[in-house]
């Protein structure tokens, strides 16, 4: 219908006159006819505006999202609140329509930004470089994995199973094509097996890589991590949730070189998936090696303190085959969501929130831990997650619980065979005390009717 | 160096730069919390004082009002799309309809966390089956994969595709072939993806130098990564004989698609013999620049490398009730995960309800004025008082978008191609994109798109004639330009040598 265009039959006619050429098509004559497209697309025809919005809700309305259930799912991305302030700013024009900041006269908004959230990710994690942002938490961690080769060049990456599946996947799909592998450590009682780390790491270990807190929710002890990794000389390497940050010690004070992580839960939407923003903070030593845009400090010609884009040698536009990354459109704009809403949460905000989240958790765990056919699968720490074990089918239970109106968390059997019939739950601030008696209510009821009706049948689960 | 004085300051250049760390006081704060409702563990019990934060990390002590404030002021430093003209060659920068935004944001789609199971996704799930069927017509390829995040992500993803393919037939290959013309993604994803970059050269009407390439395409060579039209703005006529000699040597051949938005519906990837595309959806498919991102990277890809895609995939299995769509990981040649969950759904949302905007007769409109447009600007910068000074590397039409050297105005006025996008600032619009490609001198690449009035670039050829004339008798001006923006030319040489890239704390 509309194609954004404005070109007039007078326009056309007086722009090809311009131009000197009788047709468009006239225009396109550099493509030779075996390579042109004969027949139109085969794509519907345009539909005007109201019709799309129509069809794009009759879409939205066909899934299931986090206002039409009490949702206790998480496994990487959670249903926290995002302030009304975050999308009144990042929908201004100014901060959604222009690209890279690649003239700084004009784009000192967008630079200060991304020189405020460096701080902000710099704080949180306790390490003094951060760059502009990556595009997501997995992808972010074979980033980091890559600045390790080229640190010291070494092939294997000792990878701990806490570290959430899809970054564990990421890694070994890119490391593949440089030659890397990965190779990973169990769990033990929910958190990475110290003894197994040790005996894995060793001179040809690049890197070692945890989460923090980990996949199942336990809070690592990333001292003692990074005290073996660095004892074989490798990078240690940290996921972490920046929303934990203000309860949880920050991982640069625990001796890991490199942070990373997953930004959705710092004002970003679930957007089944996307986009969300990955963060990533190194030690000094590793400035060089950064992959993606970094916004740095100067001044103008006449004295006016300002912001560029800087130490663009790293970067693929000036090194190009020699760039330590090829990341060039990374995910500026969520991370400006995530700098809002580290602002509004504030100084005192964050660690009231890791407060409210480990009392919450806490209590959930408890009252759940109490239900017939429900025990913990591990009794670590955990700040807004954990995992429990049925006695009944993970995905049974869930679909049962959805029915009622509640999404009792994650199925842990796919991804982690190991913990058949694992259930990861995740509480959110959204998630009130009387949600999580909900939760415990319509949960105890689901899996008592499942061993129920098993005992009745006589049959074994 | 002389400086112009005769510039009074604005309120803008008066005001000094402040963090959002700089602003607020110490217990000042916006967020208010719910309560601790459920009984109180002790603190201890939960988390052991090992794990706890010693210090509180220092973020900002600031109102909701200061930060709106801070944030608003802080937008009005920046220049737009929506506020003018932005023709930054290779970035398609169209408009970004703002229906996207309302679609978007609706919550079945915004507020749906992906690992909600398929049978409650099935609205999402179809929207990107949806997606890829219409992006698989475009290029002209069977197989799509939405995952990649952004270009250089699906530029990875297409070189790890090539490596799985050539593995996968006992025939590793080290080479990798990239015009000097292509950007600088493609060779840098070459060397991430553990290739070694050859490049080939371009010949005088600006494709590629057949020579060169038959020269260099040998058994090692895994893939050759190129454009078409290439980053000049031109479409290489040559492009069947080049795929041919390329896949006579059994390597595969790969379209970076920045410049798709030149060809929708007129001639398809496909068709001309490539076997990986990447779509930038930020450019073709309208999803907003934000900046510097969110983006995304389809890929699509022919039969002999489908079994490789990426993990997840759609599919879609038709029933009585209708056609159902899942997710599945079972395919055991992929080459794997590139990053977390499904995508940037979120970008889908808005490339989809472009197209079904659009449609296919609207995608190829679009694509036909965005290459009339930009002859048309560059047959009017060719005339006299531009002409002389912007010369015209190469003959023939363009298509989406052209260079000019400023190598004659550098020359003959004295003043750099950097010298006239600076000045530019001063008249509102964004400068074209510079140095860019490489091997034309003082080079400016210049993509206007199709959604500017005519009359939008005949004022930015009326500016660039005044910053000329301007510049014949007053070098200067242009040479210590802007003059009006927030902040004037900024040193990023000290920039770089003494990296401050955060707030210090100093003052606490
Ligand atoms: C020709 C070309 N190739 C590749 C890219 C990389 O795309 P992205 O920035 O989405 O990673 C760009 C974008 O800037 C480009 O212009």
């Amino acid at each position: 219908m509309s194609e954004y265009t404005s070109l007039t039959p007078e326009d056309l006619a007086e722009m090809l006159a311009t131009i000197g050429v009788a047709s468009i098509d006239e225009l396109l004559g550099a493509i030779p006819d075996d390579v042109r497209l004969q027949v139109p697309l085969n794509i519907p025809a345009g539909r005007p505006e109201q019709e799309v919005v129509a069809h794009l809700r009759q879409l939205a309305e066909r899934n299931t999202s986090a206002d039409d259930e009490i949702t206790f799912l998480g496994g990487g991305m959670y249903d926290h609140y995002s302030p009304a302030l975050i999308e009144s700013i990042i929908l201004r024009s100014e901060f959604l329509t222009p690209y890279t900041p690649y003239q700084p006269e004009i784009s000192q908004g967008g630079l200060q930004a991304m020189f405020e959230y460096q701080t902000a990710i710099s704080e949180l994690t306790g390490l003094p470089i951060s760059n502009a942002s990556l595009y997501e938490g997995p992808s972010a961690v074979a980033s980091a994995a890559y600045m390790s080769k080229l640190a010291n060049d070494r092939p294997e990456f000792v990878v701990s199973r806490g570290l959430h599946p899809h970054a564990r996947q990421t890694l070994a799909t890119v490391a593949h094509g440089w030659g890397g592998r990965v190779v990973e450590v169990d769990l033990v009682n929910g958190v990475t097996d110290l003894t197994q780390l040790a005996d894995l790491v060793g001179p040809n270990t690049c890197a070692v890589i945890v989460q923090q807190p980990n996949f199942l929710g336990a809070v690592e002890d990333l001292s003692a991590i990074a005290e073996i990794a660095h004892a074989a000389g490798a990078v240690p390497i940290c996921s972490a949730d920046p929303l934990t940050l203000g309860v949880l010690e920050a991982p640069g004070n625990q001796g890991i070189e490199i942070c990373v992580g997953e930004g959705q839960t710092l004002g970003n939407r679930l957007d089944f998936g996307g986009p969300s923003f990955g963060f990533l903070a190194a030690s000094a030593e590793h400035m060089r090696r950064m992959p993606g845009r970094i916004a740095g400090q100067t001044a103008d010609v006449d004295g006016r303190r300002g912001f560029v884009l800087t130490l663009q040698t790293r970067e693929q536009h000036i090194r190009r085959e020699k760039a330590t990354s090829n990341i060039c459109t990374a995910q500026a704009l969520n991370a400006l969501a995530g700098v809002i809403y580290l602002a509004w949460l504030g100084r005192q905000g964050l660690p009231e929130l890791g407060e409210l989240l480990l009392q919450r958790t806490a209590y959930a765990r408890t009252q759940l831990a109490a239900l017939d056919g429900v025990e913990l699968l591990h009794d670590q720490p955990v700040v807004r997650e954990f995992a429990v074990r049925l006695d009944a089918p993970a995905d049974r239970v869930i679909a049962a619980c959805q029915d009622r109106g509640v999404n009792p968390g994650l199925a842990l059997g796919h991804e982690y065979p190991e913990y058949e019939n694992g259930l990861l739950v995740a509480i959110t601030e959204q998630r009130s005390r009387s949600d999580i008696d909900t939760l415990v209510r319509v949960l105890g009821e689901v899996v008592a009717e499942i061993i129920g009706s098993r005992t009745a049948a006589g049959v074994a689960g | 160096m002389s400086t112009r004085t005769d510039f009074a300051q604005t309120a803008q250049q008066r005001e000094a730069a402040v963090t959002i760390f700089e602003r607020g006081a110490p217990g000042r704060r916006a967020s208010m919390l719910p309560e601790i409702d459920v009984p109180l563990q002790a603190a201890e019990a939960l988390l052991p004082a090992r794990f706890r934060r010693q210090e509180i990390p220092r973020l900002p002590e600031v109102s909701e009002p200061e930060i709106v404030r801070h944030y608003v002021r802080l937008s009005k430093r920046n220049f737009d799309l929506d506020s003018g003209f932005y023709p930054l060659g290779s970035c398609t920068m169209k408009h970004n309809p703002k229906m996207h935004e309302r679609v978007a944001a609706m919550p079945g789609h915004s507020r749906l966390h992906p690992f909600q199971r398929p049978e409650r996704a099935q609205g999402a799930l179809e929207l990107m089956w949806g997606l890829q069927e219409a992006l698989s017509e475009v290029a002209g390829l069977p197989h799509v994969s939405l995952q990649p995040s952004a270009g250089s992500h699906g530029e990875l993803a297409g070189v790890l595709l090539t490596r799985a393919y050539h593995e996968a037939r006992g025939d590793a290959r080290e080479i990798i072939l990239t015009p000097d013309t292509a950007h600088g993604t493609n060779p840098a994803t070459v060397t991430m993806a553990g290739y070694r970059v050859v490049g080939v050269g371009t010949n005088p009407d600006g494709g590629v130098d057949l020579d060169d390439l038959r020269s260099k395409a040998t058994d090692r060579v895994a893939c050759l990564m190129l454009t078409n039209p290439n980053t000049l703005g031109i479409f290489d006529p040559n492009i069947t004989e080049i795929a041919k000699i390329v896949h006579d040597v059994g390597a595969t051949l790969y379209y970076d698609g920045a410049n798709l938005n030149a060809i929708m519906g007129i001639s398809r990837p496909g068709d001309m013999g490539f076997d990986i595309v990447h779509f930038n959806l930020h450019k073709s498919f309208t999803q907003p620049h934000g900046g510097g991102g969110p983006g995304s990277g389809p890929i699509a890809v022919s039969d002999r490398i489908a079994p490789y895609l990426p993990v997840p995939l759609v599919t879609r299995t038709d029933t009585a009730d209708g056609p159902v769509f899942d997710l599945t990981d079972d395919a055991p040649q992929s080459i794997g995960r590139l990053r977390g969950f499904q995508g940037n759904y979120g970008v889908f949302v808005r490339a989809y309800a472009y197209i079904c905007s659009l449609g296919g007769e609207g995608l190829r409109r679009a694509s036909e004025i965005a290459v009339l447009n930009a002859n048309y600007l560059r047959a009017r910068m060719r005339e006299k008082g531009i002409g002389e000074y912007l010369s015209s590397p190469y003959e023939g039409s363009c298509m989406h978008e052209f260079v000019l050297s400023g190598g004659p105005m550098k020359r003959d006025l004295g003043i750099r191609t950097l010298d006239l996008a600076k000045r530019m600032l001063d008249f509102g619009v964004h400068p074209p994109t510079v140095y860019f490609p490489q091997l034309v001198e003082e080079c400016l690449l210049i993509e206007p798109t199709e959604t500017e009035t005519r009359e939008t670039l005949d004022a930015f050829v009326e500016i660039v004639a005044e910053i000329l004339a301007e510049a014949a008798t007053s070098p200067e001006i242009a040479q210590n330009a802007p003059y009006t923006t927030p902040v004037r030319r900024l040193d990023e040489a000290t920039a770089a040598r003494t990296p401050v890239l955060r707030q210090s704390f100093d003052r606490e």
